[in-house]
């Protein structure tokens, strides 16, 4: 991992902050998640703070700061979905879970994390769970699309 | 060049390039400002300071727009009224209703904008902010539910103190102040210089309270309660307390501390006087041996962690020598004990300073001596003052008391050195009386005393020149660097974390204004000017101490107890 974010690294000049968020993207990529290490590392390449680095990460939806579960659902809460309730798809995941955006829970199956749409917005709400897109999710679907994604975990 | 403007249908005059706020304010005309920073660059965050411009739609910053020569401003409109006392009202919407028992009590801007506006009524009902305490840090509390995101401390940290160790973490309801990975604040690059606190227009960051565990101390009877204070601090408690502060005031302190419970008083200037005369002896010894080896003074304990964490590189240039509070600690705990009789364990040493890092300071690795530390506990000027008041002292009707030999006095340099520049001069003045006899020329000290973050002069030492860096608030630490890299070498530097040295520390009343801080510092320079006991090689106080004392002492002659040691610090930066 170490190797991994050093030769992302090289790839950009040091000294220059405003290619940050980019390759605070491409480490994601790489990595699942913007370890401290990892800001460590950015900060002393670029000539900035750990704290300001981790500041302006957190001003974004899509940088995580743990590894992200083993069941890593994304929820959409872009301006068309919100407006055909994911709201309520988010408030019946935080509730389930008793997880905020961005946690994973202990036991480090399930994560979930908020964007600004996915490009699926006629068919929304919509969610992806590892990856795979569900679209015209209601709240009432989530108890049992986590209880099944649960089982194949644990039974793989 | 001056225009007139109009302002409430009078006119008055603007200056070219000057801001509507300083226009309005030269010519005593007030509104309520909350993101502004004295000589900082306005950025517009909070809108408090909004007017009204004929011809514009939108209400218009008042600390950030430059004036321009046609304006009508009303300052007071209606529609300005409203619009700042919404802003008010929507930050105190999801406030704690925790005022009565706030640090920030008396001194909150939230609740004076408040009072200023008029607010009678909870007219915008929003979710109380979760409450998050975080009581981590040996010197500042953080309460983050009473936070209004104005955005003071980060600036504050970032551009004069140069930690970085505070930026705004998330956003929209969600946005809240912390330091890196959203850690406790022990964890974090924080240097406890305490800038941030005397910013924070709430009690969001306030200091951490050691008044409790002095009282339990003060009403045990087994134990033999001890305290110091440092110069500055007669001066601040008299503000505190509302009285003119003059010279015999340290007198007056002594017997109220007294009257408190403290068996002794001692004077930390006597321990700055050793601090001073030590690093001289040390700067006379590298002048001698013709060492390139820079001298740091390490009297500053945000300094110190600053060096410790971003530039570690200097670290065994950094002197060894304690600061004034720990050398008189360390006195306390070994010499007053001993003459007492009563062994160290007993004594509950207290300090009492304008420093906030010092609280962090006393617990330091080094700072203590088989297994006892130097000082137990470190107060602020204001907690002292409550203390004070808490026992119900009267002032107007207490006699002026000495302080408890044998560190009952100090030279004026002492008090110098509590403003920036004063200790590297005591040093050099020092230095040069020990060697010489006489003092080094005036005018070429006082070029120490002011001008800029960075400031230096060369002084002559047998045809050699001995140069000496004073660094007066961290930002100065850049043109160091830059001169050192270049070539340049100094063999006495100084720095201070506090712009303008300990007399801005966070550790003084939040009602020291600008112009007390000024008056106390000329106070200071005429101290100096006047007195027979200058420095502190002419002390007989001194020199009583070393040679009946600390040389007879055959525990502590050795001067090892005045060491300390320093080490490579790893937080996130
Ligand atoms: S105490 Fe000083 S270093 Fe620490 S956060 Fe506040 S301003 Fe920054
Ligand atoms: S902690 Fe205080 S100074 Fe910092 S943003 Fe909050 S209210 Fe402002
Ligand atoms: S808004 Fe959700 S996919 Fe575009
Ligand atoms: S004081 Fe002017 S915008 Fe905050």
């Amino acid at each position: 991992m170490n190797t991994e974010i050093d030769s992302i690294l090289k790839k950009y000049k040091p000294g220059r902050r405003d290619e940050l968020i980019p390759l605070m993207q491409e480490i994601q990529d790489v990595n699942g998640h913007l370890s401290e290490e990892a800001i460590v590392k950015i900060g002393n390449y670029i000539g900035l703070s750990t704290t300001k680095i981790y500041g302006l990460a957190t001003f974004y939806d899509q940088f995580r700061f743990i590894p992200a579960g083993k069941i890593r659902v994304t929820v959409c809460n872009g301006t068309s979905c919100f407006l055909n309730g994911s709201k309520a798809v988010i408030n019946a995941i935080r509730e389930l879970t008793g997880l905020q955006p961005g946690q994973t829970a202990r036991d480090g199956i399930f994560s979930y994390e908020i964007v600004t749409c996915m490009g699926g917005c006629n068919n929304g709400p919509v969610i992806s769970i590892n990856d795979e897109y569900y679209p015209y999710v209601k709240p009432e679907q989530i108890p049992e699309l986590l209880n099944k994604l649960k089982f194949i975990i644990e039974n793989d | 060049m001056l225009f007139t403007i109009q302002v409430n249908n009078k006119k008055i005059k603007a200056e070219k390039g000057e801001t509507i706020l300083s226009a309005l304010n030269r010519n005593g005309i007030k509104i309520p400002t909350l993101c502004r920073m004295k000589d900082f660059s306005p950025t517009g965050a909070c809108r408090m300071c909004v007017v009204e411009v004929e011809g514009r739609d939108r209400l218009v910053t008042a600390c950030s727009q430059p004036v321009e020569e046609w304006m009508k401003i009303k300052t007071h409109s209606p529609r300005v009224i409203t619009a700042r006392k919404t802003i008010v009202e929507l930050l105190l919407s999801n406030h704690p209703d925790d005022c009565l028992y706030c640090d920030k009590k008396l001194n909150c801007e939230l609740q004076r904008l408040a009072e200023e506006l008029n607010i009678r009524e909870r007219r915008i009902k929003a979710r109380k902010i979760k409450p998050r305490l975080d009581q981590s840090s040996p010197a500042i509390v953080r309460e983050l539910s009473k936070c209004i995101l104005c955005g003071r401390c980060v600036r504050v940290c970032e551009e004069v103190v140069t930690a970085n160790s505070l930026d705004f973490i998330r956003k929209g309801s969600l946005t809240h102040v912390g330091p890196a990975m959203d850690r406790d604040f022990n964890f974090s690059s924080c240097i406890h210089c305490g800038q941030c606190v005397m910013m924070c227009p709430t009690g969001a960051l306030h200091e951490k309270h050691n008044i409790a565990e002095v009282q339990d101390f003060l009403n045990n009877t087994e134990i033999v309660k001890v305290i110091q204070y440092s110069p500055l601090v007669a001066s601040g408690i008299a503000e505190e307390l509302g009285i003119r502060f003059n010279r015999d005031f340290d007198r007056i302190l002594n017997s109220m501390l007294r009257r408190i419970g403290f068996d002794k008083v001692f004077l930390t200037g006597t321990g700055t006087d050793i601090c001073i005369y030590e690093l001289a002896e040390q700067l006379g010894r590298n002048i001698e041996k013709g060492d390139v080896k820079p001298l740091y003074i390490s009297a500053c304990p945000a300094w110190v962690k600053f060096a410790e964490q971003f530039i570690p590189g200097i670290l065994t240039n950094l002197s060894t020598i304690k600061s004034p509070q720990q050398i008189t600690g360390v006195l306390i705990k070994t010499l007053i004990a001993d003459q007492a009789g009563i062994k160290p364990e007993k004594i509950f040493s207290v300090s009492a300073t304008p420093c906030m890092a010092m609280k962090f300071e006393a617990r330091r690795d080094g700072m203590m001596r088989k297994g006892i530390s130097d000082v137990d506990s470190v107060m602020t000027v204001r907690e002292l003052a409550r203390l004070i008041r808490l026992y119900g002292i009267d002032v107007s009707n207490i006699e002026p008391e000495p302080a408890d030999e044998p560190m009952a006095g100090r030279s004026s340099a002492a008090s110098l050195a509590e403003v920036s520049g004063g200790m590297a001069e005591a040093v050099i003045r020092t230095t040069h009386f020990l060697k010489y006899g006489i003092e080094p020329d005036k005018q070429l000290m006082k070029r120490l005393r002011t001008g800029g973050s960075f400031r230096e002069i060369t002084v002559m030492f047998e045809g050699k020149e001995v140069s000496v860096a004073v660094i007066d608030s961290l930002t100065g630490l850049a043109k160091l660097k830059a001169l050192v890299d270049a070539g340049k070498h100094y063999d006495l530097i100084e720095v201070m974390t506090c712009p303008g040295g300990c007399i801005n520390g966070a550790g003084l009343p939040f009602s020291f204004s600008g112009s007390d801080r000024k008056n106390r510092v000329k106070m200071i320079y005429q101290a100096d000017e006047v007195d027979a006991v200058n420095l502190p090689c002419k002390s007989p106080l001194l020199n009583n101490l070393y040679n009946k004392f600390i040389n007879e002492n055959k525990e502590i002659a050795d001067k090892k107890i005045f060491h300390t040691h320093f080490e490579k610090r790893n937080v996130l930066l």
